[in-house]
């Protein structure tokens, strides 16, 4: 399947709101993006698929390890703390230490965010998995928000392996797909993009093109 | 929330007059019909302004034939032309919910002299 992908990393900032043509508010989530760098670009002649690998983030150069010195220092760029590989058919077009910044995305377009959700923490079924606990009342006792029954008893003698059950929760990395960039402002490196983006303020998001767009490109 | 001050300061206005709670305000809202617009003024007693920067809101109330009817506006919405403030109301509280259980002269508000040394004016 061939496709073009952009991408760019950035550090969420927050949301706020802004107005649209029609005089509607619009939600947005405001993401610092970039400056990334091109620290590698695979091709099929010497990796066997086409990808751009994109550094972001500023870090101590002591703390990076000697491998990894070594490979910034290939892209002639100084590291980054954050590397980040984007399978794009494209890859050709972008050159070592090339720097990405908002300009990647332009206001209208739908993006995929990736990012890392907040933890939660230990929760319960409820939480964790929307469950509806017991009632309030007619006898429950102490068992308000248990997710009740968890199987039969002598058939099938065992719990089914993944049933949902309390445990950790969050902190997973998440895509939200087909997020429309609302706004883009270049001088500042801000992305404003329509509505909620998974992680904390301050986390790490990747922005790319959007893949359900690609999709319908390719078929039609 | 201050790292998006700038970000937020595109969208605010500087035309805003001061107001708070227990004022009375015409608020000229643009309406669009069709592809026409007009100017619809809704003028009432502002009974809240709640939130901060970019996302804060004020409730105005009035009494329209006996029904009592409340429009939360976005400060800073580009859909209402101007705020015109027609009276200072003294009020002791910020919000001013409690109108909703009043009619005719128990909800009256008292007008506010610029002289009285009521605080925050």
């Amino acid at each position: 399947m061939a496709k073009t992908m952009k991408g760019v990393l950035g550090s969420k900032l927050g949301m706020t709101q802004m107005w649209d043509e029609n005089n509607k508010v619009v939600p947005v989530t405001v993401v610092q993006v970039g400056p990334c760098v091109v620290t590698q670009v695979r091709t099929p002649e010497t990796d066997g698929y086409n990808a751009v690998q994109l550094g972001f983030g500023a870090i101590d150069p002591r703390k990076v390890n000697k491998p990894m010195t070594g490979h910034f220092a290939k892209a002639g760029v100084t590291p980054r703390r954050h590397l980040v590989e984007l399978r794009t058919d494209d890859a050709s077009e972008y050159t070592l230490g090339q720097e990405l910044g908002a300009d990647v995305f332009e206001a209208g377009t739908r993006v995929d965010i990736t990012g890392t959700t907040k933890g939660k923490g230990f929760a319960g079924a409820m939480k964790r998995h929307g469950f509806h606990g017991l009632r309030a009342s007619h006898g429950v006792k102490r068992k308000h928000r248990s997710p009740g029954a968890i199987g039969g008893c002598a058939t099938p003698g065992r719990v089914f392996k993944g049933l949902r059950m309390a445990g950790r929760m969050g902190g997973d990395v998440q895509t939200t797909q087909n997020l429309t960039v609302a706004a883009v402002d270049t001088d500042k490196g801000l992305i404003l993009v329509k509505g909620a983006v998974p992680g904390p303020k301050g986390g790490l998001v990747l922005i790319t093109s959007a893949v359900k767009d690609a999709v319908k490109e390719a078929s039609a | 929330m201050q790292t998006l001050d700038p970000v937020d300061a595109a969208v605010l206005r500087d035309d805003i007059p001061e107001f708070r709670a227990g004022d009375t305000v015409k608020v000229h809202v643009k309406v669009v019909e069709g592809n026409k617009t007009r100017v619809q003024i809704f003028q009432g007693v502002v009974i809240a302004r709640s939130g901060t920067g970019a996302s804060e809101t004020y409730t105005v109330r009035k009494v329209s034939y006996g029904v009592g009817v409340e429009r939360t506006f976005p400060l800073h919405s580009p859909v209402v032309e101007k705020i015109e403030v027609v009276t200072k109301g003294d009020v002791r509280r910020a919000k001013l919910y409690y109108l909703r259980g009043l009619r005719g002269k128990a909800a009256k508000i008292r007008e506010r002299r610029d002289n009285s040394p009521t605080s925050g004016d």
